[in-house]
């Protein structure tokens, strides 16, 4: 922004950077050392993008496999042992290969430059935790090669993300199938602790002058109250995996049930990671719509007070609900009373965070960019999965549901309706930050009602199958059950959903090449990430800028108006 | 009222004295999530020794194979006396008392974990419990070698900074570092006296 329009307060002035960006000129070899090496949190998030789209194609094309596998009952696609590790990788790549690293992705990069710092507070431990994250999802996948061989019967895991043991262990998984996916998941585990201590000492220790806590965009806000969750929601799983290689490699107890272990206390172990880890996937996603809604309907965020009480709420009663996942393992009924009332407790706050969306959009002037169109399909189906979610915490309810499509139903609504819509929304609004250019509007568009057709198609009727009777997790199914055309409807939709996606990586791809030179500030926006170039240079600001508000921007665009008179 | 007249009497003071504008130090918002993470994982291997205590099928139980390690607890627990000592005499720039203090604490560490290695020798060897034995033996090893790896972790980075400190390379400056390290080492001792309650208190 070499001449910005309006007249700026003397003091945001030496966030502007008047030099011109600079492109890095060297040979092939030399730019990919650079990005190797680097410590800068800016490539390392986009290497955590990149990283989690890659593994978004793979996981989406075993869940297309999958699809196809149930088009036709009594089908044979595949095999049924190739079913096994295909539902087994599909899971567990969308959490850990995708849903995390996306997520820290586009919070390493947005943390610091929102809170006007110029790097993450440990940048060589940003590096470390990315590394090893990537190592863990390569180590994931290897399983399928490697193990006792391509020739071997071992390959890829197939006890199901969640892994009920003790079918983990040695005497039901010989091989090394499992080794690989408790391995990997530890090692993924140690990438994402060092990467939520980071955020949590950058958003503390890192803030620009006059950024107190209270005038923090919400993103930051939420992507620390995600790093707490993680450090004590991570931990556990880390722990119960340490426990898993102990009984497979030194012949320890602890899920051996033969020995006196427990099947039950592994079940706990993992869910009381397992549902904060939904919660940890999610914030970050409310945290892109609390960024995204307000710039486009130009409108400050309603209620931001609500929103920080809301967001610590959800973190602490989320660390509470984790047996709703167990109903049917057979608890007291005080247990199962417990869990109903927490569970739907954790309605309150995120009800909170709908309406104030809603109170952002009304009376706003809102620009429908493709930004804005996958914010609102994410505000829509995140109320129908709470719905839903709703109805799964009333344990009698449950127990008639649990394990079937319509528990896939529901938590794919929160997965894909929610998070994957709020991230696309994201990469929409960031990518000229991120790479000088415009994604293309009309590519954008196709995506965006593609993806929602798609969706519904998917995961509106996959409640009904589920509702019949079909389980989770099964091969194939006789013809006389009547779920047929059900499921050949939500197969349909996954190959909507597919074509949405090529788009998708079609237009990521020509938009670096041929987009619209985006310029610093393209959606005229208000947080300070906007206030540097696009790319952002390696210092991000050439002088510690100094804020006054929540929307220092705008402070900046309209000094006769400022929030800070009114804050 | 025009635009230009209302930006002067808006108040543009974008903070009312910089000078006084502090953030936490990184180093202890690191470390105290750090601990808050570790917490956690010893948390699911205490929940884990408590559930299974009674649950063998098989001995040996730890009534018959356990002693209370005594010295042992009050070598490491008075070791964070020594290591506050320590932390005290940096801040005020008393290089000669900090080398003195921490390496008694390294070495009441150290006598910490060749204990361990001790009764761990004599489990093994005399009472045949290893972590493959039982379920006690399994939630034994498991816990007690937790804690004992961070003791291991924590004497190497006391043993690098006593190095450092005796070839003159650490000096005052460097004594909100060491704080943070001390903040550690009080976490390994405190978590010691949740697993010795658990194990040698509670469990036996």
């Amino acid at each position: 922004m070499a001449t910005p329009s309006v007249p700026i307060p003397n003091r945001v002035e030496g966030a502007i950077d008047q030099t011109p960006p600079q492109r890095f000129a060297g040979t092939y070899l030399e730019k990919v050392h650079d990005w190797v090496v680097t410590v800068d949190h800016k490539k390392i998030g986009i290497m955590y993008i990149c990283y989690a789209l890659l593994f978004l194609l793979v996981g989406g094309v075993e869940a297309l496999m999958i699809r196809t596998q149930l088009f036709f009952p009594n089908n044979h696609f595949v095999s049924p042992f190739v079913f096994d590790r295909l539902f087994t990788m599909h899971g567990t790549t969308m959490v850990f290969l995708v849903g995390m690293p996306i997520l820290f992705g586009f919070g390493n990069y947005l943390v610091p430059l929102m809170i006007g710092a110029r790097d993450m507070a440990f940048p060589r431990l940003n590096a470390f935790s990315f590394w090893i994250s990537a190592f863990a999802g390569l180590m994931l996948y290897f399983s399928f090669i490697g193990g006792n061989g391509l020739a071997g019967t071992g390959t890829a895991p197939d006890i199901a993300w969640f892994a009920y043991q003790p079918l983990g262990e040695r005497a039901f998984s010989p091989g090394h199938s499992t080794d690989y996916w408790a391995l990997a998941l530890i090692a993924n585990g140690i990438g994402s602790i060092g990467t939520a201590i980071n955020i949590l000492a950058t958003v503390f220790c890192m803030r620009c002058k006059g950024m107190t806590l209270f005038r923090m965009p919400l993103l930051p806000w939420l992507y620390a109250a995600v790093s707490g969750m993680v450090l004590v929601a991570i931990s556990p799983l880390t722990a119960c995996q340490a426990m898993l290689v102990i009984d497979r490699y030194l012949g320890g107890h602890f899920f051996d049930t033969q020995a006196g272990g427990s099947a039950i206390l592994w079940a706990h172990f993992f869910w009381i990671f397992g549902h904060p880890e939904v919660y940890i996937l999610v914030l970050p996603a409310f945290a892109f719509a609390n960024e995204i809604i307000p710039v486009f309907s130009r409108k400050a965020i309603f209620g931001y007070p609500a929103m920080v009480a809301a967001t610590v709420g959800i973190a602490f009663i989320s660390l509470g609900v984790w047996a709703h996942h167990m109903f049917t393992i057979g608890m007291t009924s005080f247990g199962n009373a417990f869990f109903t009332l927490s569970t739907m407790l954790v309605a309150i706050p995120t009800g909170i965070k709908v309406f104030n969306w809603l109170a952002t959009i009304w009376g706003g002037r809102v620009r429908f960019e493709t930004p804005m169109l996958f914010s609102i399909g994410f505000l829509f189906q995140f109320v129908v999965a709470g719905l839903t979610g709703i109805m799964l915490s009333v344990s009698p309810w449950n127990w008639q549901l649990h394990n079937s499509y319509f528990v896939v139903a529901h938590f794919h609504y929160v997965l894909v309706g929610a998070i994957v819509f709020m991230i696309f929304a994201a990469i929409y609004y960031w990518y000229p930050k991120m790479t000088g250019r415009m994604l293309d509007e009309k590519l954008g568009k196709w995506h965006f009602w593609l993806m929602l057709i798609g969706f519904h198609l998917t995961f509106d009727v996959m409640h009904v199958p589920g509702v019949l009777g079909m389980p989770r997790q099964i091969y194939t199914y006789e013809a006389d059950r009547g779920w047929a055309v059900w499921n050949q409807i939500i197969s349909l939709g996954g190959f909507i959903q597919a074509i949405a996606i090529a788009i998708l990586v079609y237009n990521l791809v020509h938009s670096y090449f041929k987009g619209k030179e985006a310029g610093p500030d393209p959606w005229d926006a208000w947080t300070l990430e906007w206030a540097t170039h696009s790319p952002p240079p390696a210092y991000n600001f050439p002088v510690d800028p100094v804020v006054a508000s929540r929307r220092p921007l705008w402070d900046m665009k309209h000094p006769e108006d400022p929030d800070s008179a009114f804050e | 009222m025009s635009t230009q007249e209302r930006a002067g009497t808006v108040p543009l003071e974008y903070i009312e004295h910089p000078e006084q504008w502090h953030l936490p130090s990184r180093g202890y918002v690191a470390m105290s999530s750090l601990i808050v993470a570790e917490s956690a994982i010893f948390t699911i291997f205490v929940v884990a020794y408590l559930y299974y205590l009674g649950r063998d099928v098989s001995g040996p139980t730890p009534r018959q194979v356990l002693d209370v390690p005594i010295f042992n607890t009050v070598c490491l627990l008075s070791s964070s006396f020594f290591i506050y000592l320590a932390e005290h005499a940096i801040g005020h720039g008393r290089m000669g008392a900090f080398k003195l203090w921490w390496a008694v604490t390294f070495v009441l560490g150290l006598i910490f974990l060749i204990g361990t290695g001790v009764e761990w020798h004599t489990l093994i060897v005399h009472d045949h419990l290893t972590i493959a034995t039982n379920l006690f033996g399994t939630t034994f090893y498991s816990l007690v070698g937790l804690h004992a790896s961070h003791v291991v972790i924590g004497l190497l980075m006391l043993l690098i900074t006593l190095i450092l400190a005796l070839t003159g390379k650490l000096n005052a400056t460097h004594s909100e570092r060491v704080k943070v390290l001390a903040l550690y080492w009080h976490f390994v001792d405190a978590v010691w006296v949740v697993v010795f309650t658990v194990v040698y208190l509670v469990g036996r």
